[in-house]
């Protein structure tokens, strides 16, 4: 398709996304394993653009993966949900931002079935008060943290330190972006470009001069799957969902993957490693992979923080060649250190795929 | 009767309407690309309402192969979702006890221990100290060096490590763990998890394998690991 049509498309699907006084929700998932991306968002929103966002300690998981494993069934999600809409009214809130997206999907989900079976939402509030004695609003305004990083890409864009651009040739750095299915697949709707040409990380490329990259399995999931990965019996149906689209999108040649869902920017940095340790090949330059970052590590390098400072560290493929293309200095000596500025140690060092750090 | 209780679910209800056996659902469909999985004959066996052939869906490996990603509810034509139809499939099997006769099913007690545990000890779907690297290899050197260097390394990293007040790993507080407990209790989400134990422990004596609460016995090692390697598309 021509990038009228997807611009076109883009169109019919905007989304309305509140401008400020945000309840956040955190990720169980990128709370272990990108930390650093939601500490990012809330610096991006709180110190650069001035928000007003709540982080209540007392929230929990909202036990989507446990739902999507199965072991969780409908009314307790709802009421989760539910208690996590109480804790938002209670402090005054009515802009709810969760950071996973599997959440995302639950939330929109439940509300949209709490319209159309308005019994399930009589129901939920009779769970809750008999549980925990809270009562909620529902929200007036449900945008992903992706979401809010789209609306004021322009407003980072005016604060950059670094570019999408190749530094050396001036050229744009070509980015595929990756999109969590429960983001906009349930209810195209709810997502910014609908779900079959989504523009929320597109958007983001763009915006910030770079190039994005149209290739045949972008829409393929990165194979998470719930059970699928947290029994060891079924990781092969992971791995081969990445590898499907690393094969696919290899020829294009992409200097960096953005991701706006928990799971996927995981996956689709560990299943490179361990393709590259169970059959030799890498899917980068040189002997690199392709380096996978969050929808906040990426806002973070525009802003010019330190790439240890957003956990670029703890990815598994290196994001070091990112880093020299845009040009941005780095620090090897303090990789591996804590906030004291103490060396940790290093890992241990990866058989095939390269990595920066360590002493020679 | 199956089917009876089967339509009471709402993702049933949402799930199908008339499907019309395009088959676009496993064109798009991730599990069909790996498994010998067809979605579109989920929905064609619902749509005949046949009880026997709905039994035999319950006690099958087929219902546990969908990675619940829902690309099938957005291409549908029909506005169809095999993927909510299999929600709702997986929760009768578990509730009559079918999930043991198959092993993908069986697992649904490795998942029960591991995450639908630490939701209700920690507050969280997952949480570092558990993501142990002899369960998760995967997760490679970076990881090991992540966990080994607990808290310093994920307070590094504007992480809150088991602290109190807000920030990524908190520890989740009691009265707010305490609450989760009773929305388990009250919604029968404790109900079901019994249910999952009591159909698995009954299982692993069929098997005549040693059997306790922990995920060190037998039986748990057997339902994390066992790949008879006969679910794949050749």
């Amino acid at each position: 398709m021509i990038i009228e049509g997807k611009r076109h498309i883009w169109k019919e699907y905007q989304k309305e996304i509140a401008d400020d006084h945000y309840f956040y929700a955190r990720s169980c998932v990128r709370q272990n394993f990108f930390p650093a991306s939601e500490f990012t968002f809330l610096k991006i929103l709180k110190e650069e653009l001035g928000k007003d966002v709540y982080d209540d300690p007392r929230h929990t998981t909202c036990t989507g993966i446990a739902y999507h494993a199965d072991v969780v069934q409908l009314p307790t999600i709802m009421t989760v949900v539910a208690r996590q809409f109480a804790l938002m009214t209670e402090h005054g809130f009515k802009n709810f931002v969760p950071s996973c997206i599997t959440s995302f999907g639950i939330y929109t989900e439940i509300l949209e079935t709490w319209e159309h079976f308005p019994d399930t939402l009589a129901q939920t509030r009779e769970f809750l008060y008999k549980a925990t004695k809270r009562e909620f609003e529902l929200p007036e305004n449900l945008a992903h943290s992706s979401d809010v990083i789209y609306k004021f890409r322009e407003d980072i864009w005016q604060r950059r330190r670094f570019k999408l651009i190749n530094k050396q040739t001036g050229n744009p750095l070509r980015g595929v972006e990756h999109i969590g299915c429960h983001y906009a697949k349930m209810f195209p709707h709810k997502g910014v470009g609908g779900a079959e040409y989504p523009y929320v990380l597109a958007g983001l490329i763009e915006s910030w001069g770079g190039e994005v990259i149209d290739y045949p399995e972008r829409r393929h999931c990165c194979g998470f799957g719930f059970r699928q990965y947290l029994v060891q019996a079924n990781r092969g149906y992971s791995m081969a969902c990445s590898q499907r689209k690393f094969e696919s999108m290899e020829p294009y040649h992409p200097d960096f993957i953005v991701t706006n869902c928990p799971g996927c920017p995981f996956f689709l940095d560990r299943w490179q490693y361990v393709i590259s340790e169970m059959e030799g090949k890498t899917y980068g330059d040189n002997g690199h992979g392709i380096p996978v970052l969050t929808f906040e590590e990426l806002a973070g390098l525009i802003l010019g923080y330190d790439p240890w400072d957003l956990g670029l560290h703890i990815h598994q493929v290196a994001v070091e060649p990112l880093l020299d293309k845009m040009g941005i200095p780095y620090d090897l000596s303090k990789k591996y250190n804590n906030l004291a500025g103490k060396s940790l140690g290093e890992p241990k060092k990866p058989n095939t795929l390269k990595v920066y750090g360590y002493e020679q | 009767m199956l089917f009876e209780r089967l339509k009471q679910d709402i993702r049933y209800q949402e799930g199908l309407g008339a499907c019309l056996n395009c088959g676009t659902c496993t064109a798009i469909c991730p599990a069909a690309t790996v498994y010998d999985y067809d979605p579109r004959m989920i929905a064609e066996i619902l749509q005949q309402q046949d009880e026997t052939q709905l039994v035999a869906l319950l006690k099958s490996n087929t219902i546990w192969y969908c990675g619940e990603c829902m690309s099938c509810k957005t291409r549908c034509p029909r506005n169809n979702a095999p993927g909510l139809l299999i929600q709702a499939l997986r929760k009768l099997s578990q509730e009559t006890g079918y999930f043991t006769e198959s092993e993908k099913g069986r697992q649904q007690l490795a998942i029960k221990r591991t995450v639908g545990t630490w939701i209700l000890e920690k507050g969280y779907c997952l949480f570092a100290e558990n993501i142990t690297m002899e369960m998760h290899p995967e997760q490679g050197p970076i990881w090991d060096w992540l966990i080994r260097n607990a808290p310093d390394s994920f307070n590094r990293m504007g992480a809150n490590y088991k602290g109190h007040g807000p920030g990524a790993l908190r520890a989740i507080p009691k009265e707010s763990l305490d609450e989760l407990k009773a929305i388990f209790e009250v919604t029968g989400a404790s109900d079901f998890y019994e249910l999952i134990e009591k159909h698995s422990k009954q299982k692993a004596s069929e098997l005549g394998m040693q059997f306790d609460e922990t995920i060190d016995c037998e039986y748990f090692r057997y339902i994390y690991t066992a790949n008879d390697e006969n679910h794949n598309r050749l």
